[in-house]
């Protein structure tokens, strides 16, 4: 196309002329993401972009390699002296972005800081009574009960300078009653590869080499700039243009586009989040021509409406065949999950519309379907999608798509009879999290994702076992059993997980997680 | 004149009194933060503790009080979302929205006078015809687009001006300026284009109404008999009657442009009100809503106060008659 030779010629004319692209520095690495970083204080907002960026500045005492596997960082090594004492040695020869040598009272400041009452972050550390220091490289994490995903979750609670927090009274996590803004929330003091320079809100934050780190450089960058874009077009437009090197989230339908343009790749793969349906499991439906009975209660209407989806069609059209179909309700690389038990009823209109008729539904039944349309991949197409296959067995969904915050705001106070919800486990990485936050009966702390009422006794023994046993194989078998369970009695739908696509300008590598967090210190640039 | 400027001003509080009350109980009906401030497996009792932080449980009133008592001292409550104070935000990013909004008039009004003048003396011209034609467009299309083919051409193809952002700037005390960087005004040249597109066609369809009409009247008539060059005519006496309701126009058109500024910001990632008032949308950030639609009104009820006075300087019958 004509367009085509005009491109190479006016890029190889902007890299002559007066070149508009800040790339002056050597490996300098300029990215965007939809959405800016929330602050820079790693324990005020528990979204994990924030998080997985702020992992550039600010490190934990594990941390996660490319492979989703935990391993040491500022902690070299860990046992447990007691079942609920875990004691962690420290790495020595570390020091803080301002010189300030990292030990033991750093880490007690920040664990407490994380787990304090008005801390925002305190639910990512569920079970810590409290963490003493032994001696200036050794402190004990002590929980309430035996939890053996916690590694887990201290991959999320990054340490910071307890002199530096004293010192510009940051001690204590921002309180938003307090009226007052931490000083953590704009300025930073860590132990990573890369330290703050400037942040401009919502326009740019800059970070640069930390040439003391202590670990091996596996990447070669000197400079990251970080620019929120929140318009999709606009995100793509400066990544053609040369304006950025690297981008995410790139959306599945331009994908195409990209990968034909010269100078920038895509990189795709399926991601650690799970897309399903939720049902209504009480006595009434909410939302129906029906006002006495709830269909979903029945087993059989629900493997109906399971067998009515052709996720293979949804894979094809709508997520453009980049999807991966399930039959459960966690991703590959999550522990619970077995190849084995990842098996989706074949699609079969006739059998599910002879499993309604043996349910007592012959003529089907209108039910209310709530969707999300700016939370997940193509989310309120899919659901357009299903209604319309379910209209074939004749199940009327009315079909309810709106903006993320009124929607789990509408599921979570009970009011939706089916949505559809995405589910990625983290922080925790670990089928539990599936198991008590979706499967278990709702309760106080177990189910508080479970509007819909499932409830089955031997899944709910099972997640109370989980939640305390210490052998990773005796664990991984018993939450491949609640799975199981869960599967055969279609407590949720499992439809897929969804694509996680990053585009970058050639010459850059990056390894894609299926977490969705770039770890750039594992990049490099040409 | 006092009387009139102490009405407008009462007038103009009980205007924001009004937008703040619709405002809050709109905002009962805008989602949960609760939702969006907590990981994925908090249990229900911790939702139920950080409303309760949050005073989301307390009646409508009690809100809608500690509000106002806080808006008038500048108090805006700390962003749900960034957790500062929400008055230095809005303060941060005010001069990006003016500043854009300032530049989409400036081009509207440089080009949208001029057509305008020319149309009305040149009314079954050829270049008259073609002018209104194409300035069609300028309200046809919608913003968004004219905005991505921008990008499209003058960023992707041609490479002459950035996509997004606002370049470099300069800080002047608590104002942040893009005017005095080579970055900061090449950033601008876009997002006001858009801004201001739509503008054009209105003024200069408004300035050629006016000033044909004007161009009737007996006073330009005897002027001419007079023996008055055109020039004189023209410029010198119909176009300021023409322009008296261009100022009217312009001044409210300059409040909906810094409503409308909303899309352009999300076009161009530019650092404006416009595009935090959508994240905070997006992400139920009521604080910065609140805020958001109080600082909008009083610039809408500032403006139209300022306009009225305009009209004592412009036209000599009303301040003789005050």
């Amino acid at each position: 196309m004509i367009f085509h030779s005009s491109l190479k010629l006016s890029v190889a004319a902007a890299a002559l002329a007066v070149g508009l692209s800040s790339a002056a520095s050597a490996n300098s690495l300029r990215m965007a993401d939809s959405t800016d970083i929330a602050a820079m204080d790693p324990h005020s907002m528990t979204e994990s972009n924030t998080i997985g960026f702020l992992n550039h500045v600010y490190e934990g005492l594990v941390r996660y390699n490319q492979n989703l596997q935990v391993e040491p960082a500022l902690a070299t090594s860990w046992e447990y002296v007691e079942p609920t004492r875990l004691r962690f040695t420290l790495r020595k020869g570390v020091s803080f972005h301002n010189g300030n040598p990292f030990n033991a009272d750093d880490v007690v400041a920040s664990l407490q800081r994380a787990s304090h009452e008005s801390s925002p972050v305190k639910s990512n550390i569920p079970g810590l009574k409290s963490i003493e220091k032994v001696d200036n490289y050794t402190v004990d994490v002590v929980l309430t009960g035996p939890d053996p995903i916690v590694l887990n979750y201290l991959t999320n609670m990054l340490i910071l300078d307890q002199e530096w927090m004293a010192e510009h009274d940051a001690l204590l996590p921002a309180d938003i009653r307090s009226g007052r803004e931490n000083y953590a929330v704009a300025n930073s003091n860590g132990t990573g590869p890369f330290i703050l320079e400037s942040r401009q809100p919502d326009a740019s934050t800059v970070l640069t080499v930390n040439e003391g780190w202590w670990d091996e450089p596996q990447h070669n960058l000197t400079r990251i700039e970080f620019n929120p874009i929140g318009s999709d077009a606009t995100r793509i437009a400066a990544l053609l243009s040369g304006e950025l090197d690297f981008i995410t989230p790139a959306p599945l339908q331009d994908i195409e586009r990209i990968e034909r343009a010269e100078g920038v790749e895509v990189i795709v793969a399926p991601a650690l989040r799970t897309i399903m349906l939720g049902m209504n499991q009480y006595d009434k439906l909410l939302d129906s021509n029906l006002t006495d009975s709830n269909p979903l209660q029945d087993q059989r209407v629900r493997e109906a409406l399971w067998r009515a989806i052709d996720m293979d069609l949804i894979r094809d059209k709508i997520m453009r065949d980049r999807s991966r179909n399930t039959g459960l309700l966690v991703a590959p690389p999550v522990p619970g999950f077995d190849e084995a038990q990842d098996i989706r009823p074949a699609v079969d209109l006739e059998k599910a519309k002879a499993l309604l008729a043996d349910a007592g539904y012959a003529d089907g039944f209108e039910v209310g379907f709530d969707c999300p349309n700016d939370r997940y991949v193509n989310d309120e197409e899919i659901c357009q999608a299903i209604t319309s296959m379910w209209s074939r067995i004749g199940v009327k969904a009315r079909l309810n798509a709106q903006t993320k915050s009124k929607h789990f705001e509408k599921v979570l106070g009970g009011g939706s009879d089916i949505y559809m919800v995405g589910w990625a486990t983290l922080p925790m990485l670990d089928s539990y999290s599936v198991m008590s936050a979706l499967l278990h009966t709702p309760g106080d702390v177990m189910g508080a994702w479970n509007p819909g009422g499932y409830s089955n006794a031997e899944v709910d023994a099972l997640t109370a076992k989980v939640a305390i046993e210490l052998d990773p194989a005796k664990r991984t078998a018993m939450m491949t059993e609640a799975l199981k369970i869960a599967r055969d009695e279609v407590a949720m739908i499992p439809l897929h997980q969804q694509p996680l696509a990053w585009a970058v300008r050639s010459g850059v590598s990056i390894p894609l997680t299926a977490d969705n967090k770039p770890r750039l210190w594992y990049a490099t640039v040409d | 004149m006092i009387a009139f400027v102490l009405r407008r001003l009462i007038q103009s509080v009980l205007v924001m009194l009004a937008v703040a009350l619709i405002a809050f109980t709109m905002f009962r009906f805008v989602g949960d933060p609760v939702n969006s401030m907590l990981p994925e497996n908090a249990s229900s009792e911790q939702r139920t503790q950080l409303s309760e932080q949050l005073g989301l449980d307390r009646p409508v009133i009690v809100q809608f009080a500690r509000f106002v008592t806080g808006a008038v001292q500048g108090d805006f409550g700390i962003s749900y979302r960034n957790k500062r104070p929400v008055a230095e935000m809005i303060a941060e990013r005010l001069p990006a929205t003016l500043e854009l909004v300032l530049a989409a008039a400036v081009f509207a009004l440089s080009l949208g006078v001029p057509m305008g003048i020319y149309t009305a003396l040149h009314p079954k011209g050829v270049i008259s015809n073609l002018l209104q034609t194409v300035s069609l467009i300028g309200i046809s299309v919608p913003t968004f687009v004219t905005g991505i083919l921008l990008i499209l051409v003058f960023s992707v193809w041609l490479n002459w001006l950035p996509s997004f952002g606002r370049g470099d700037t300069v800080q002047l005390g608590w104002w942040s300026t893009g005017f005095l960087t080579w970055t900061g005004l090449k950033s601008l040249v876009l997002p006001a284009v858009m801004l201001g597109l739509f503008q054009i066609t209105l003024i200069m369809r408004l300035v050629r109404a006016e000033m044909m009409e004007v161009l009737r009247s007996d006073f330009v008539r005897f002027a001419r008999a007079r023996g008055l060059t055109n020039g004189a005519v023209h410029f010198g006496h119909a176009l300021g009657n023409t322009l008296m309701p261009v100022i009217t126009i312009v001044g409210l058109q300059l409040g909906s442009m810094i409503a409308f500024a909303i899309i352009t910001e999300t076009v161009f990632q530019w650092p404006g009100m416009g595009l935090l008032f959508i994240q905070a949308v997006s992400f139920a950030d009521i604080p910065v809503m609140s805020a958001y639609l109080v600082m909008v009104a009083l610039m809408f009820v500032a403006i139209n106060m300022i306009v009225d006075l305009l009209y004592f300087a412009i036209d000599p019958r009303m301040s003789a008659s005050a």
